[in-house]
């Protein structure tokens, strides 16, 4: 990967083979999971009623999908329930709309990407799905590790010694799973390229 | 994290009229231990339309106080900052300013 520049007014970047399917395996996932969602609320009469696409009143609970679509009060269940009913569908369409934009700009089999300022918009919100759904599943908390220095023990993502701190996941390695070094690799990667892209955009 | 225009001490008749000093909803972002620091303070920019200097300011507050009020205004308005900061993944509730 070479990630993330400016040049001549869009966002250049440059992936193998292997990181394009990667990424747009794991955009097609967190996809998924939200057509699960949208598909869950559908068998609401009030739906087949009123041919309004009503979201559900209540928070998902694959806790993945619920960090993607979180309550809208904090503390006010009643208040919640009302805002998801009435505005998850758009948020579901607007975060596959992202992810849509994505997958159609990543060119398969590998290459260059060349993003104007609305398709990177779309990849850094996607990117940052794939993200959250992948931190849940890792059990990324700042609440388990108190050893961490900061809440945002990612946040520079690229620098970081692949053989450093575990954040976070050190206090709960006791249930080790095979599967989590590769997701973790994975994850830091995706850090990465969202903060390449984030950078250029800023900049 | 309240922003000043927060007090209710000083009379604002104009600022009141248009609302931002009455304002009776705010929306407030929760830190997480995912979202990057530069990725937040661009969505603020971008979003919410705060220059670069409050953007970061508040992305820090985020960070160190676990919380922070980043606009107020209406119900309606606040809702539409909540969709919009949790379209792309901010972690965004809104409250009644009390």
């Amino acid at each position: 990967m070479r990630p993330f520049r400016r040049r001549l007014g869009r966002y250049v970047a440059t992936f193998t083979a292997p990181e394009a399917s990667l990424v747009s395996d794991l955009v097609d996932q967190v996809r998924h999971l939200l057509a699960e969602r949208r598909s869950d609320g559908s068998d609401d009469p009030l739906v087949a009623l009123t041919g309004v696409a009503w979201g559900p009143t209540r928070s998902p609970q694959d806790a993945a999908v619920a960090r993607l679509l979180p309550d809208f009060s904090a503390e006010d269940p009643d208040l919640s329930a009302v805002m998801r009913s009435l505005r998850e569908p758009e948020l579901i369409a607007a975060k596959d709309q992202a992810a849509v934009a994505l997958l159609d700009s990543l060119p398969r089999g590998g290459g260059t990407v060349r993003l104007d300022d609305a398709t990177a918009q779309a990849w850094i919100t996607a990117l940052n799905d794939v993200r959250l759904a992948l931190g849940v599943r890792l059990e990324i908390t700042e609440d388990g590790d108190a050893d961490l220095p900061g809440p945002h023990p990612d946040a520079p993502a690229a620098p970081r010694d692949p053989d450093g701190p575990v954040d976070g996941l050190d206090g709960s390695g006791e249930d080790e799973d095979p599967s989590r070094a590769p997701m973790l690799a994975t994850y830091r990667w995706l850090s990465a390229v969202q903060d390449s892209l984030v950078t250029a955009l800023l900049h | 994290m309240r922003s000043a225009s927060g007090g209710t001490t000083v009379e604002e008749p104009v600022a009141e009229l248009t609302g931002t000093a009455a304002a009776p909803w705010v929306t407030i972002v929760w830190n997480d231990p995912v979202n990057l620091m530069s990725y937040v303070t661009l969505m603020f920019q971008r979003l919410l339309g705060h220059p670069r200097p409050k953007a970061e300011s508040l992305m820090l507050d985020v960070h160190h106080k676990g919380r922070a009020t980043v606009s107020s205004g209406t119900r309606e308005q606040m809702e539409a900052d909540v969709v919009k900061l949790q379209t792309a993944g901010l972690w965004a509730t809104m409250a009644q300013d009390r």
